[in-house]
């Protein structure tokens, strides 16, 4: 694929996270006005919203997009929803982006938001034999700490990583988060806090797994026309949006399944999924790792994000303890990762979390990034994962 | 006792996991297919079942220290942890599965040698399970 037009961001806005308990269109109405006033543009010149679905909020829920728009109050707008798990924010970006590029489109509104339970994520009430997301915790009680687990399990016995390095991350994104007002967990954490924190699925602590959370985040696009209109042209740009799907055969262990595809007839690949998401996405952006000044990647755990330096190509498989040893991934380093403090700092609010990494990152590239700021950064990279074969990478720059 | 699901593993002194092997390509997968192969380049839609070979090495390997959700359903009152383990089989895939009663993450290592067994789930159903080889 070649490069693609970039596409203006006009406006960006976020409910702070937490644990509010109240509903999630008040968290996506929240940011939605904020983004809009971010903007500078009015709700009545918003001509598509697409909304980030989440399994949380009943049939309000499954139709995002319309929920926020009739919110908002209706102004005959088209609407759109998406759902793609984790990667359900980028999806919907990705809507409205090609709405926009196709020329159907000059202001389009996106917004994800949610309301989580306590405790670990669950699959709907119900007997679903045939569902592998309730099968994997009606056969094995294999939860999603416990995916992470085995990633961080392979890299101790692979690449010699330590569950010190893994604090390390967490003591990392927990500094780095102290300043920003959306961040949910504001403290200091130690190394010593996390090792002797309640071991959730071995090697992976309490500390070292995210939290769920409360949130919402809306992202404005604007087409080329519009910008220029109204001399918006000086946005930070959308430069890619990555939303590739796996290839045959998936060889690496994969949320919610409990077995992999067979390598033995056709063999893997070149790139596991998650590099081919960072791969397609600087393809399309048309610039390489070395061109990143900052990333923002899914935490989910700690050791995920040393997982995702590497499928990012920010270095070399197995060394991103060296960077993380190095200070390279803190802000002031080589290539600050996480520098809003990530999903440490965040917890995971499903279908705002990919828009909350694009939000960060244009506040960072705009240089507004107060307490957190990476100096100087032109270009910015995202990366998330969820289940059933979702994932995103989006770039953007100055 | 019977399988937890009938047909996806085998029962008896030497139990093993039942895939299915494409009928166009050889694909074989677990937990098998019945109507469409998942090899992109197959359109095949006759499977055989196969047996899965009975031993593998650890891929990867945690526990749950916390009790899972439901539709988990814990096997004692209090809650007793266990260890799961991915296994990579001869056949080229891996397969995740509890680790055989009695044993813990300390009994085993990334790319140790372990041994489908059939143990009960619960009082009528019965799961596969790793088990470390010593």
């Amino acid at each position: 694929m070649s490069t693609v037009a970039p596409v203006t961001i006009a406006g960006v806005g976020m409910h702070p996270w937490g644990k509010w308990g109240r509903p999630f269109v008040e968290y996506g109405v929240h940011a939605a006005r904020a983004a809009l006033a971010d903007a500078g543009i009015d709700w009545t010149d918003v001509d598509l919203v697409v909304g980030g679905e989440t399994v949380r909020g009943g049939y309000a829920g499954y139709v995002a997009g319309s929920t926020f728009a009739q919110a908002l109050g209706w102004n005959g707008a088209r609407v759109a929803t998406s759902y793609a798990a984790c990667a359900t924010g980028a999806q919907a970006l990705e809507t409205a982006r090609t709405r926009i590029l196709a020329g159907m489109s000059d202001v389009a509104l996106v917004v994800g938001a949610d309301t989580t339970p306590k405790g670990f994520l669950a699959p709907n009430a119900g007997e679903r034999w045939d569902d592998p997301d309730w099968l994997r915790f009606r056969l094995v009680g294999m939860t999603n700490p416990a995916y992470f687990a085995m990633y961080a399990r392979r890299r101790i016995d692979l690449y010699g990583a330590t569950p010190e390095d893994f604090a390390a991350v967490k003591v990392k994104n927990a500094k780095h988060g102290l300043a920003n007002p959306h961040a949910r967990y504001r403290k200091e954490v130690a190394v010593a806090d996390v090792i002797n924190s309640a071991v959730v699925a071995d090697p992976l602590h309490l500390l070292d797994i995210c939290a769920t959370s409360d949130g919402g985040a809306a992202v404005v696009l604007v087409s080329d026309g519009y910008a220029r209109e109204h001399g918006l042209t000086d946005g930070v740009k959308v430069r890619a949006i990555s939303t590739v799907t796996p290839t045959f055969p998936q060889t690496v262990l994969d949320m919610p399944y409990l077995s992999t595809e067979s390598s033995s007839v056709t063999p893997a690949g070149d790139a596991t999924f998650k590099e081919s998401l960072a791969r397609a996405a600087y393809e399309e952006a048309g610039i390489s790792p070395e061109d990143v000044d900052v990333a923002e990647v899914y935490d989910l755990s700690t050791a995920l994000e040393q997982d995702w330096i590497e499928d990012l190509g920010l270095c070399a498989r197995g060394e991103a303890e060296q960077l993380l040893r190095a200070g390279d991934t803190t802000i002031g380093g080589r290539v600050p990762v996480n520098p809003s403090g990530g999903l440490a700092c965040f917890g995971e609010a499903v279908p705002a979390q990919a828009l909350a990494q694009v939000c960060e990152l244009t506040w960072q590239l705009r240089g507004q990034a107060e307490g957190r700021q990476v100096e100087g950064a032109r270009v910015g990279i995202t990366a998330n994962q969820g289940l059933f074969g979702h994932g995103s990478s989006v770039v953007l720059s100055r | 006792m019977r399988p937890a699901i009938e047909g996806w593993f085998t029962t008896g002194d030497e139990p093993a996991l039942v895939g299915s092997r494409c009928g166009s390509c050889g694909h074989v997968a677990f937990p098998k297919e019945t109507v469409f192969c998942k090899n992109p380049a197959c359109s095949g839609d006759e499977f055989d079942d196969v047996e899965l070979s009975r031993r593998g090495r650890v891929w990867s390997y945690t526990d749950a220290q916390y009790q899972p959700p439901a539709p988990y359903v814990p096997r004692t009152d209090p809650y007793q942890p266990f260890a799961i383990a991915a296994v990579e089989l001869p056949e080229g895939l891996v397969v995740v599965g509890q680790v055989a009663d009695g044993f813990g993450t300390a009994d085993i290592k990334v790319g140790a040698e372990v041994e489908l067994v059939v143990e009960p789930l619960d009082d009528e159903l019965l799961i596969w399970r790793w088990r470390p080889i010593s």
